[in-house]
């Protein structure tokens, strides 16, 4: 009796203890993660009409365009239409803005966006343009960051696969593009099996006017063919070089994912442009007869226009000793990243088992001591050894693409492993790693590719949404998740689906844009030549068979609302000009039955819609954009009779 | 030449200076502030002309059907400049000759100008405010958009401020120089000269 007598009490008070312990380590357990949930959404929460910290600008892929994102919150501001037409406002549908899409294959509707790159002043990001390349048919973009409209795209001649593109020089004095996949230079009807032969890449140099942002495209520099891939400029000690990463040094035109696997190190070109320019000075360049467009959109006169260009300048790397050197780098080589002193040039070798970091001292030394290691097609190739200054071991499977913090530490993703890993420049350690959600492209970090990284914050762009999200069908949105690099770990703090697929994006903080950006355009800068700046002038003319319908909005009406005369045959142009003065106030115009799009008109634009109506009647036309209380009475109607009819050219409005 | 007091005499070269204010700033000022329009509309009446958003205040009120602000239809803007510049003169010809009838008439004419300037202010408002077109989209019964002479008002969806702006400001200071300089001119009983014999 006794002895149960203390076992018991004994036994319980055991029992206790255990359920206690349990008890708090549960609530620990779930104190943490609350505590931890609660941290990030704090830290992501931007409040209901308060500002993001950063503009993020993150590419669509192949959608085409540029979509606007706020950090942290991952809010989507807007799409910027670019590379792609875009029916909801009219973007390369309406009169004005075709002629931007406009290339030396003709009208090419659509594009695979993959770079946005914004524009530096000493080395940082200014806020004034970002440029964008399409890879499909080579082009670059410039899309002004005072009225988020794409104002200039320059088609790029000698090149297939616009992929290494559009990076910048610290000072925008120029934006560099070349060639991923090679092709006959000039191009020309020749067997595919001749690649080694009559195929070529180019490095290409487009300059950009530093007051008006206008690209034009200065010279090519024709080098081997191989498929080159991603670019980056140099800066500080080696402002005046560009770098280039390379694959398929094998020269292989069919089965590349093997036969372009081959050699155990491919090459990073290094190109003294400020070298090139001075051969081309000596008149060591060469102009070429090609075919490629200008287009530029002028702001005061509301519309693009397109010129055609028919020689460039062209520089064989061969004819111009010093102007490129190869750095071996391991294993088809995709990012090349340098870092923000200016002095390391980072390889992101996708099959390779290590990061390599070449040195720009080491490379200046090799190349004077000429420690070569053979040579291509005349460009010298660098030993290795000679300019490597470290290598990360073991960072990761598949590295990509590096990005900086400022802070003496550089971030790669790693596709296969599907990962972000932090390590130290210099000492070249791994110091964090996180995983990403899933199969990792590029990295953003606040001006992470500039003089002067932000830091604070990283995106991952993944490739692979898979159960992310709540799932949409075999098609799902893209994802990028947002990370906390304050500190010495990495933190996730977000995901956000994406538009189209982001390969790059960058971002810079809000102050340098927000203040800037237009509300309005002013309507009596207004330049275009179809322009109505009064209801009074606001008339329809004929001539011949086009019939122009000199128009306004202004809510809540169209003048002229009622117009007659139209017959079968016709061709008319609505030339709509938006009067208002007033912020947030576009106006929409839309006709029933056309086989165009729509357009969106902000205050103090014009915007001109082609329509060929096919069938007699009477046709209703609207406002699209919801502007005011009497949006819903904003409508008016074309008579449209047979050809030859009786009708006269009549319109007004409230008559 | 007899001493004069210059207390007097300096308040009416700054009753004559003030009004001029007039031709760099606004008289008065008015705010409009809805839903919709956080940061505001602003319009400003000068002596010679209306700035500011007036296009879009139109704009908005074709809606209850008030007849636009045309400034070409508001004579008060051609003969408001003259009548200042006249103001000013006479308030120095106040000054110079140190006349303190010259000084009454003077302030009784410039307050009394005021009191003109505001009742026409009001009627204009009034006007503008109950003269609506009958087919506009927007009709409320009982519904009138006088907007306050000063002060604050809500008309439908928008706070209407009223308020008198720098120019405003001046003229109203203007007529406390008047009022000051002619208390100080009768403050010796007997006038100017008879001080200066006691002097």
């Amino acid at each position: 009796m006794s002895r149960t007598g203390y076992a018991r009490p004994l036994s319980l008070s055991i029992l206790l203890v255990f359920l206690l312990l349990f008890a708090t380590s549960c609530k620990q357990q779930v104190s943490t993660q609350g505590f931890m949930a609660e941290d990030a959404a704090q830290k992501v929460y931007v409040p209901p009409g308060k500002h993001d910290e950063f503009y993020a600008f993150l590419s669509g892929g192949f959608s085409g365009q540029l979509a606007v994102y706020g950090l942290p919150s991952g809010r989507l501001l807007r799409v910027v239409p670019v590379f792609s037409v875009n029916p909801e406002n009219g973007y390369g549908f309406s009169e004005e803005t075709k002629p931007l899409l406009m290339t030396s294959h003709g009208f090419v509707p659509w594009d695979d966006y993959h770079h946005p790159e914004l524009s530096q002043t000493n080395g940082v990001p200014d806020g004034r343009w970002v440029f964008g390349n399409s890879n499909n048919t080579p082009r670059i973009a410039r899309t002004d960051l005072r009225t988020f409209q794409t104002v200039e795209i320059l088609e790029i001649p000698n090149s297939g696969g616009n992929h290494a593109s559009p990076f910048v020089t610290p000072d925008t004095r120029y934006v560099v593009s070349a060639t991923r996949f090679s092709v006959p230079v000039p191009q020309r009807d020749v067997p595919i099996q001749s690649y080694k032969e009559n195929f070529k890449g180019t490095l290409n140099f487009i300059s950009v006017d530093p007051n008006s942002g206008r690209m034009s495209l200065a010279f090519q520099i024709v080098v081997p063919g191989f498929n080159y891939d991603l670019a980056h400029c140099g800066r500080g000690p080696s402002y005046g070089w560009c770098f280039f990463t390379s694959y398929n040094t094998e020269q292989a035109h069919t089965l590349l994912e093997i036969r372009a696997s081959q050699n155990d190190k491919d090459f990073i070109a290094a190109v003294n442009w400020q070298r090139a320019e001075q051969c081309l000075k000596e008149g060591k360049g060469q102009k070429w007869q090609t075919e490629y467009y200008h287009n530029v959109y002028d702001e005061e006169r509301h519309a693009a226009s397109s010129e055609v260009r028919r020689e460039v300048t062209v520089l064989e790397a061969s004819a111009c000793p010093g102007v490129v050197f190869y750095l071996p780098t391991p294993k088809s080589p995709h990012g090349v990243d340098v870092d923000p002193t200016g002095e390391y040039i980072v390889g992101g070798g996708k099959l390779a088992t290590v990061i390599p970091v070449h040195s720009f001292t080491k490379m200046q030394k090799a190349i004077a001591e000429k420690k070569f290691a053979g040579e291509v097609a005349g460009i010298p190739v660098l030993a290795y050894e000679a300019t490597i200054a470290g290598e990360v071991e073991k960072p990761c499977l598949g590295p990509l693409h590096t990005e900086f913090d400022g802070q003496g530490f550089a971030y790669t993703s790693c596709f296969v492993s599907s990962e972000v890993v932090k390590w130290e420049l210099g000492t070249w350690k791994v110091v964090d790693r996180v995983p990403t959600y899933y199969s990792v492209g590029h990295l953003l970090i606040p001006g992470g590719d500039s003089q002067k990284p932000w830091g604070k914050y990283l995106v991952a762009m993944n490739k692979i949404t898979k159960d992310r999200y709540l799932p949409t069908g075999p098609e799902l949105a893209q994802s990028a998740q947002l990370y906390d690099i304050s500190g010495k770990k990495m933190k996730l703090l977000l995901d956000f689906p994406t538009v189209g697929e982001p390969h790059y994006a960058q971002a810079l903080p809000a102050e340098l844009i927000k203040d800037r950006v237009a509300k309005i355009y002013p309507i009596e800068k207004n330049n275009h030549t179809h322009a109505v700046k009064s209801e009074k002038d606001a008339r329809v003319e004929r001539r011949g068979n086009e019939v122009h319908v000199y128009m306004t909005v202004i809510r809540s009406h169209f003048t002229p609302d009622n117009i007659e005369g139209i017959q079968l045959g016709d061709t008319v142009y609505f030339h709509v000009t938006n009067l208002e003065q007033d912020w947030d106030i576009p106006h929409g115009f839309a006709v029933f039955g056309s086989e165009n799009a729509e357009l969106l008109i902000m205050p103090g634009e014009t915007r001109t819609l082609k329509w060929e109506p096919k069938k007699v009647g009477v046709y209703p036309f609207y406002c699209t954009d919801f502007c005011s209380a009497l949006h819903q009475e904003m409508q008016g109607y074309v008579r449209v009779s047979e050809t030859g009819a009786n009708v006269p050219l009549t319109y007004g409005t409230g008559k | 030449m007899s001493r004069v007091p210059t207390g007097p005499r300096a308040c009416f070269v700054l009753a004559g200076l003030l009004p001029l204010v007039n031709f760099l700033m606004p008289l008065w000022g008015i705010r409009l502030y809805a839903p919709q329009y956080p940061e505001g509309i602003s319009m400003y009446i000068w002596i010679n002309r209306i700035s500011g958003q007036v296009d879009l205040v139109n704009g908005l009120n074709h809606y209850i059907g008030m007849k636009p602000i045309d400034p070409s239809g508001i004579p008060e803007l051609r003969w408001m400049p003259i009548a200042l510049v006249t103001m000013s003169l006479w308030a120095w010809l106040v000054a110079a000759a140190a006349n303190r009838l010259l000084a009454l008439v003077w302030t009784s004419a410039y307050c009394l100008l005021g009191l003109v300037g505001l009742v026409d202010f009001y009627l204009w408002g009034y006007d503008y405010g109950h003269n609506l077109d009958p087919t506009a989209p927007i009709k409320i019964p009982g519904m009138t958009y006088q907007p306050p002479l000063i002060g604050t008002k809500n008309l439908l969806n928008f706070t209407a401020v009223s308020y008198p702006h720098v120019g405003g400001v001046a003229l109203i200071l203007a007529a406390l120089c008047g009022l000051l300089g002619l208390w100080l001119f009768y403050r010796t009983p007997s006038g100017l000269r008879e001080r200066n014999r006691i002097e």
